[in-house]
């Protein structure tokens, strides 16, 4: 068992790595899919009794909602703000690559910082959270839209999910319900104001709106 | 030396060629077409040495030089890569950075040679195939670190023959992460499909054809077989590590690398069938994202 949850959470930290590498907008949306589609199957793994009904309904409003709402949502956002399909970053591809793996030693090192972390399921668990929140952090600063900012923004999110599973095993059912309805209305807020931006002021790089003057 | 080391060189020597007669074919296959035989890279090769050399007369003792310093380079790389747990003829620690640093002076000599001809077509070349392999070569030691790490051994013959079943199942994740980046290192250094195309003859858009586009006769002769050779020492590399049938025979583990080679070979023209050339902008961030799934598995070994 735990070398499955050991390949799901690698699978992981590929699929951040993924994020910081590849250029085409709409592989990074279905990047970020399969990532929600795993971190349901980690929610399945780091369970030691019998699988309950709390954590099937988590596990199933995860895989809907990260797996397939979001995706469909920021593809649409991204059909009808009429966004060119390319990534266009501050920080180089390459550069960006080697930041996202060079952070993983990093999210190690954090974690033996830490003390009592040891969430008992696996030694990759947290390194794997505080690898995909420095990717979203990365996300977030590094990128000139504002959809790959909400990707950004996902991935932290996912981090922070993947944090919260292993941990908090027993408040886990509460907590994520609230983060993930939270994140869902985020992702939507977003998708609408993108839409509104873009409708406004013809394109939405965030770079030239803060240089705006009324 | 060990006798039964030799079966390497001599497979190799015997068989390379073949592997990409078996390329194309799969090719040819691919496309709908019936493709030349698996053997006629071996014909073309017994043409080739029966013509005669053509030299430019701008050209130095260092053009000539380059195919047999690239050819004796390659048998030496040989020399050291073992069968599965059949120990290669030439085995002492460290050999890993022999083998990096023999693969890189067959380069430099191509290099130089093309760069000896003086034609601004054949320097672009040299000034690609450098830039590639700077990005590459650290892809290959990063995913060597990994394997000897793995296995507490700093020579081929330890590494390899450590590699079982067992250890799949057991770091199976790291394991094949090393392979998918020595997939790509196999594909970079040979310059076949997403980094380069072996059939086109556009200067513009060639890597390494362009730089032996002077030679002629015996030398091209040389070149084209050194080329296979290098395929042949880099798919052993890769099969070594994806076929751990390690029975302790040394009859068994050749078979299985030779049916591993083959599978290879057929792999690689399935890819070059389904893939298109990347735009050579894009190829750096390729072999980038190759070195960044290296670096994950070596940090993960290391923990």
């Amino acid at each position: 068992m735990q070398v499955w949850t050991d390949v799901i959470l690698i699978t992981v930290v590929l699929t951040n790595l993924a994020l910081t590498g590849l250029s085409s907008l709409g592989t990074c949306i279905r990047v970020m899919a399969l990532q929600g589609v795993l971190l349901g199957l980690i929610t399945i793994g780091v369970q030691r009794e019998q699988l309950s009904l709390h954590v099937l309904v988590l596990v199933a409003g995860t895989v809907a909602i990260k797996g397939f709402v979001f995706p469909r949502l920021l593809k649409r956002a991204i059909r009808e703000a009429a966004i060119r399909q390319e990534v266009e970053p501050f920080v180089g591809f390459a550069s960006s690559l080697l930041i996202g793996s060079l952070a993983l030693p990093f999210a190690i090192w954090l974690t033996g910082r830490l003390p009592h972390l040891d969430a008992g399921v696996s030694p990759l668990l947290v390194p794997t959270a505080f690898h995909a929140i420095l990717i979203g952090l990365l996300l977030i600063v590094s990128r000139r839209k504002a959809v790959t900012q909400v990707l950004g923004y996902l991935a932290l999110e996912n981090g922070i999910f993947v944090f919260g599973v292993g941990l908090a095993r027993q408040a886990t059912f509460l907590v994520e319900m609230g983060i993930l309805l939270d994140v869902f209305v985020a992702v939507f807020v977003m998708g609408i104001a993108i839409f509104h931006i873009s409708r406004e002021f013809d394109h939405i790089d965030t770079d030239q709106l803060s240089q705006l003057k009324e | 030396m060990r006798f039964i080391g030799l079966c390497q060189p001599v497979l190799a020597l015997m068989l390379a060629p073949l592997l990409r007669g078996v390329i194309n074919k799969v090719k040819a296959l691919f496309a709908g077409r019936c493709g030349p035989s698996v053997f006629q890279p071996y014909r073309d090769l017994a043409k080739l040495l029966g013509k005669g050399a053509v030299y430019s007369g701008t050209t130095t003792l260092v053009f000539r030089l380059a195919p047999l310093v690239g050819l004796s380079a390659v048998v030496v790389a040989l020399a050291l890569l073992p069968i599965g747990s059949v120990q290669a003829m030439l085995a002492f620690p460290g050999d890993i950075i022999l083998f990096a640093y023999v693969l890189g002076l067959m380069r430099f000599f191509t290099v130089l040679g093309a760069l000896d001809t003086g034609s601004s077509f054949e320097g672009m070349g040299a000034s690609r195939e450098v830039q590639f392999s700077a990005l590459v070569e650290p892809v290959l030691m990063l995913s060597m670190a990994t394997l000897a790490r793995h296995s507490g051994s700093i020579s081929f013959s330890g590494i390899y023959s450590s590699i079982t079943f067992g250890v799949w199942m057991q770091a199976g994740p790291t394991l094949a992460m090393v392979s998918a980046a020595l997939l790509v290192v196999c594909l970079a250094e040979n310059s076949r499909i997403p980094v380069d195309d072996p059939n086109t003859h556009l200067e513009l858009t060639m890597i390494h054809e362009v730089m032996v586009l002077d030679y002629s006769g015996p030398d091209l002769a040389f070149i084209l077989y050194a080329a296979a050779l290098k395929l042949w020492v880099f798919g052993a590399l890769l099969v070594g590590l994806c076929m751990p049938l390690r029975t302790g025979w040394a009859m068994m583990d050749i078979a299985a690398f030779l049916v591993g080679m083959l599978l290879l070979a057929i792999v690689i023209g399935v890819i070059e069938s389904m893939m298109a050339r990347l735009r050579l902008l894009r190829v750096p961030q390729m072999l980038v994202g190759a070195g960044a799934i290296a670096i994950i598995a070596l940090v993960l070994v290391l923990r």
